[in-house]
């Protein structure tokens, strides 16, 4: 007796991969040894994001993005890139905006939240230079990694269901065995690359997180590739002191790279606020393709690396103000309020 | 006669309205923008022990000023808990939340929201963030609230897109679709007035208008007939202390203005 498909949704399958097929891949391609892992941002993109790669950001679009990488892959030119649209805000719109990234799994993306819509990532979409290749929800993508950490095919959930959402999802409906009812399946997704930055990591890859740690726990685990960047690398005493607050374990991380202030200019809890001064000029200028261009020119390939790049926007002078806010001995500015 | 003198916002009368409705000792997961202001100030009036949950893993924070995201440090700031998506999602799946509190683009007659798209998918005249959280919302609370600006483009009898289940197609289609029996959406709150759903044919219908609206307007303002009943109720109008708590709450001036 097998199972009947109630529906079947229309969305492309993307990173999905048979559960042994995935273990043999894990088996031969991640090391459990502890080893030094510590790299250039440089040469973790080189070395784990390649072109037509499934790729996937920890954090909330927004909130502790590893930006140093977003700008690297730009600077590359990475082409052809598939992402996960798992509530991606800031790290999508400027990578569809420079041409990375032309494929996407929603849940929500070419979105700023209360700033508005995003004018680069709408623009993609609308003129066909992007693709939305399937709709989801952002528990439906959680439970996508959480099924792929578990190596499992698939979970079972009760989102989703009797909605265009899962019409246009990768996702299926069956009749649940137990109690008769209609039941999601939410297929295991794979990443072939995550990357996440954290406040604090040894050389080996063990990280914490401080505040919510959204899904990096199971994107993590479920991600082919990690890489990790880190407001700083800490001893690895200092993990062992507490080991229940480590949320990446090593033997999942291919790369750490130590870059402090690395999520500017997204939120950092605790450490630094968002610069809205700066995402703001990036609303403004991605109204067009020029601006978008001249955006990149300066901020991205006018510099040489994240230092620079923080000399730019402003340097200490506005790093210290963005923590004074983040730790509410300041009150925010955004040029986008002048609207409101 | 003392002429009565309009001293309040559509906005920050939505935002009362809105807060009013949740229960204290009830919890609430909220999406951006409004209905983080109505729960906050729920709280810091008739309803204390209101448990508000962010997806992203923000449990019972003493949210001190208006979060951008759901998802930022504000929504965690002396919580009971930062945890992770799948633990709130797992909650609403679990029955722990009462509440789902959203914002809308699109609504229909059915209640169903669409934030993902207008015009057609494949070709888009607007491509719209899509469901972020509000499909996983709408399908595990177990009442949704929604609170969004009305007019004809947005009040339309079938959405092009349904991204959040209301009631679908109509009475029984959701536990049909296997959805948790008994949730659904409970009220729409807009400029213009708050609705509920028809117990019999799971259809909008008004229930209180705001002071000053007239059914015309109610009518002019939606592309479906909404049924008018006999007597409808005038909500209250903001208080000066609501006012005060809304600029203590959002301080910048981002949802409520300046």
């Amino acid at each position: 007796m097998s199972i009947q498909i109630l529906q079947q949704g229309s969305g492309e399958l993307i990173g999905w991969h048979d559960p042994d097929e995935n273990r043999q891949w894990v088996r031969e391609h991640k090391s459990r040894d502890l080893r030094d892992k510590r790299m250039s941002v440089k040469e973790a993109v080189e070395e784990f994001v390649h072109d037509g790669n499934f790729v996937a950001f920890g954090g909330f679009g927004h909130i502790r993005i590893p930006m140093a990488v977003v700008y690297e892959i730009i600077r590359q030119q990475k082409r052809g890139l598939i992402m996960a649209g798992k509530t991606a805000v800031h790290d999508i719109d400027l990578l569809i905006g420079a041409g990375c990234v032309n494929k996407v799994e929603v849940a929500y993306a070419f979105g700023h939240e209360l700033r508005g819509l995003s004018p680069a990532g709408r623009r993609a979409v609308e003129t066909g230079q992007c693709k939305v290749v399937a709709e989801i929800s952002n528990a439906g993508y959680q439970w996508r990694f959480l099924a792929g950490m578990m190596g499992i095919p698939f979970i079972p959930s009760r989102n989703m269901l009797g909605t265009d959402t899962l019409k246009h999802s990768a996702c299926k409906v069956v009749e649940d065995p137990w109690s008769g009812k209609p039941v999601c399946l939410i297929p295991a997704a794979y990443p072939d690359v995550a990357m996440f930055h954290v406040p604090r990591c040894d050389m080996y890859g063990n990280a914490r997180i401080d505040g919510i740690i959204v899904e990096d726990f199971e994107l993590a685990r479920a991600a082919r590739r990690v890489i990790v960047t880190t407001e700083e690398i800490v001893d690895t005493e200092v993990i062992r002191a507490e080991p229940g607050r480590t949320v990446i374990p090593f033997y999942v991380v291919d790369a750490v790279c130590e870059v402090p202030y690395g999520a500017h200019p997204t939120l950092m809890p605790y450490l630094y606020f968002f610069d809205e001064e700066h995402i703001g000029e990036w609303l403004d200028l991605s109204q067009t393709p020029a601006g978008t261009q001249a955006y990149f020119e300066k901020y991205v390939f006018g510099v040489c690396d994240f230092e620079e790049y923080l000399d730019l926007v402003g340097g200490i002078r506005k790093l210290n103000y963005l923590k004074r806010v983040e730790q509410f001995k300041e009150p925010m500015r955004a040029p986008w309020l002048k609207d409101r | 006669m003392v002429e009565r003198v309009t001293t309040y916002t559509a906005t920050e009368l939505l935002a009362c309205v809105a807060a009013r409705m949740l229960e204290d000792k009830k919890s609430v997961l909220v999406g951006t923008g409004l209905p983080m202001i109505a729960a906050l100030l729920a709280q810091r009036t008739h309803a204390p022990g209101l448990l508000i949950i962010f997806e992203a893993g923000g449990i019972g924070p003493r949210v001190p000023v208006l979060p951008i995201s759901v998802g930022d440090s504000r929504t965690f700031y002396r919580a009971a808990a930062a945890s992770s998506m799948h633990d709130v999602m797992s909650a609403c799946q679990a029955g722990y939340v009462d509440y789902g509190f959203l914002g809308a683009a699109m609504i229909d007659v059915y209640g169903n929201l669409n934030t993902t798209v207008i015009g057609e998918w494949e070709h888009p005249t607007a491509r719209l963030p899509g469901s972020g959280g509000a499909n996983d919302i709408g399908s595990l609370c177990h009442r949704t609230i929604i609170v969004m600006r009305q007019d004809k483009r947005r009040f339309v009898e079938r959405v092009n897109f349904i991204t959040t289940p209301g009631y679908l197609d109509g009475p029984g289609a959701r536990e049909r679709a296997g959805l948790p029996e008994g949730t659904g959406p409970y009220r729409v709150i807009t400029q213009l007035g708050v609705y509920d759903f028809d117990e019999q044919t799971k259809r909008l219908r008004l229930l209180d208008m705001h002071p000053g609206v007239t059914p015309e307007e109610i009518q002019a303002n939606s592309a479906f007939a909404v049924p008018v009943p006999e007597w409808v109720e005038i909500t209250t109008p903001p208080t000066e202390d609501e006012r005060r708590l809304l600029r203590e709450i959002d301080p910048a001036g981002m949802v409520i203005g300046k």
